[in-house]
């Protein structure tokens, strides 16, 4: 499993970012496996928990400060959101799956 | 069959993020199929040398599914499960419903490719194919020289799979390339790649052949030494760090050379699905070399049961059926024993550790195989090239170069 819990303050992303998901990407409920997936030539990644919250936000309009908003008031018992959201935000930009808009 | 990434590069992970408190989720075991793959064709308008459509591939070319039982087919596994589907064959475009599958893939929510030599490629079919909601194409090149393309696949096709690259990027498709590497061409790793990057390439994925089928008839031939593959991939990896996120770019290490046999197909009955051209459903594309196997057929009975009941998928799921060294290998989890094609092909015993593995009683016949790629005479005979000639020879039994690696130590 991967910690993705790292220090906001020394992240590449910014609060007021925005990304899309990237070309030749798709982003889509999986009822069967019940998971959020994205698809790409040559592959595929499922999303648990977390992960698919996050990405089904990214729409190209919400800045990741918005996303980090809108997730504290959907989740208010959690208390690592905000680097964990960053931290999703980095991963995924990392491996190419959102791009900045 | 261009000897796609399905086994190798398929990226498979479960992310866990933890956005939320409760954000860690159960690893199901995979009960689903992830993958689809159809091959709708045996037949093709290339020779390639490397094939890894089975030999005996002639049988096949006269009782394929009809369009109707295609769309089934891509019904019940998305009902299964399964979300990428790719489109195979042999060469798909000699099939003229191509396009009615790309839109039955499209309503049904697969993420769908289509994997071709690019010939038969045309404007026409692309913009319907865009139309209908292909998701992208892959194409397989084969060398940047025209000399090595032309020989290996015995065809004159070079020029057409330039003109095919641009148009796959003219119709706003990721250009995915596929270059099977061998002896002839792995020499020429840099130049490929500068090709590639000329091209517009997003992903290139570099496989090393791996010996099933023609390729494996061929194998002396093809095989490159450990220098030429060590060497490959630092040119690669060399590249990479060049040209960094703008093209994706994949080596496939040979498994030959490793100490270790990989999880072929992510593990049998795992994730992937194959539905061949006469309707047969197999967990890998060579299975049918397996013997005493009842694969189980689409005419017969559904997807469903195929996956989940079918004695053939149930076979070498999970770690029971193991034998030693396997069954008491604490890497067991690793690679499952490796792969059972290869475990027949080169012991004759389908349950035995895949002979890659440095803990198989049977590595020396891998170490033989790379001793035997040295041997000048044996790499110097005439190579076998995919051809329904040829093929009907293999049908009638004549498989005097097969039996050799039938052969029991
Ligand atoms: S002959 Fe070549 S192009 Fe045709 S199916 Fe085999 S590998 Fe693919
Ligand atoms: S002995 Fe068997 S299980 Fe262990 S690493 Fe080798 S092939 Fe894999």
């Amino acid at each position: 499993m991967e910690n993705l819990a790292i220090d906001p303050t020394l992240s590449t992303i910014k609060h007021d970012d925005v990304f899309a998901i990237a070309m030749h990407h798709r982003f889509q409920w999986e009822e069967a496996q019940n998971t959020y997936v994205i698809l790409f030539p040559e592959g595929m990644v499922k999303l648990h928990g977390g992960a698919g919250e996050v990405m089904k936000r990214v729409n190209g309009q919400a800045s990741v400060g918005d996303v980090v908003t809108e997730l504290k008031a959907a989740f208010p018992d959690a208390t690592t959101i905000e680097a964990d959201v960053i931290g999703m935000f980095e991963m995924a930009f990392g491996k190419g799956w959102i791009r900045k808009i | 069959m261009t000897q796609t990434s399905l086994g190798e590069s398929v990226v498979q992970k479960e992310i866990h993020a933890q956005a939320k408190n409760n954000g860690v989720a159960a690893n199901i075991t995979q009960t689903q199929p992830l993958w689809m793959l159809a091959e709708v064709t045996y037949r093709c308008p290339l020779h390639c040398a490397f094939c890894y459509n089975p030999t005996d591939y002639d049988k096949h070319t006269q009782n394929e599914l009809t369009t109707e039982q295609w769309i089934q087919a891509l019904r019940d596994a998305r009902k299964l499960g399964a979300i990428q589907l790719g489109i195979s064959g042999g060469e798909p475009l000699l099939r003229d419903d191509i396009e009615d599958i790309v839109i039955e893939a499209k309503k049904l929510g697969y993420y769908s490719n289509l994997i071709t030599s690019g010939v038969g490629l045309t404007e026409k079919r692309i913009q319907a194919f865009k139309d209908g909601g292909l998701d992208h194409i892959q194409l397989s090149m084969h060398d940047i020289t025209e000399e090595i393309n032309n020989f290996i696949t015995n065809t004159k096709t070079f020029e057409l799979k330039k003109k095919v690259a641009a148009m796959i990027k003219n119709h706003g498709y990721p250009m995915v390339l596929n270059v099977v590497i061998h002896r002839y061409n792995i020499g020429h790793m840099k130049e490929i790649l500068e090709m590639a990057e000329a091209l517009g390439a997003d992903y290139i994925e570099l496989a090393n052949t791996q010996y099933y089928g023609w390729s494996l008839v061929n194998r002396s031939q093809l095989m490159p030494l450990k220098e030429q593959v060590e060497e490959a991939e630092r040119i690669t990896n060399e590249y990479r760090a060049k040209v960094g996120g703008k093209m994706k770019i994949f080596f496939v290490v040979p498994d030959y050379f490793s100490n270790r046999p990989k999880k072929c197909m992510n593990g049998w009955g795992e994730v992937f699905m194959i539905v061949t051209a006469n309707g047969d459903v197999l967990p890998c594309h060579s299975a049918r070399v397996l013997p005493n196997m009842q694969f189980p057929n689409v005419r017969d009975s559904g997807l469903e049961y195929a996956w989940k009941e079918s004695p053939a998928f149930n076979k070498y799921r999970g770690t029971e059926w193991m034998k030693g060294p396997c069954v008491t290998c604490p890497e067991k989890m690793n690679d499952l024993a490796g792969c059972r094609c290869q475990a027949f092909l080169l012991t004759g015993d389908a349950e035995s550790a895949d002979p890659v593995c440095s803990l198989s009683p049977n590595h020396h016949l891998i170490e033989k195989a790379i001793e035997d790629s040295k041997n000048p005479v044996l790499a110097s005979q005439p190579i076998i090239f995919r051809t329904d000639k040829n093929s009907k020879k293999y049908v009638a039994g004549d498989k005097e170069r097969v039996e050799e690696f039938h052969a029991l130590p």
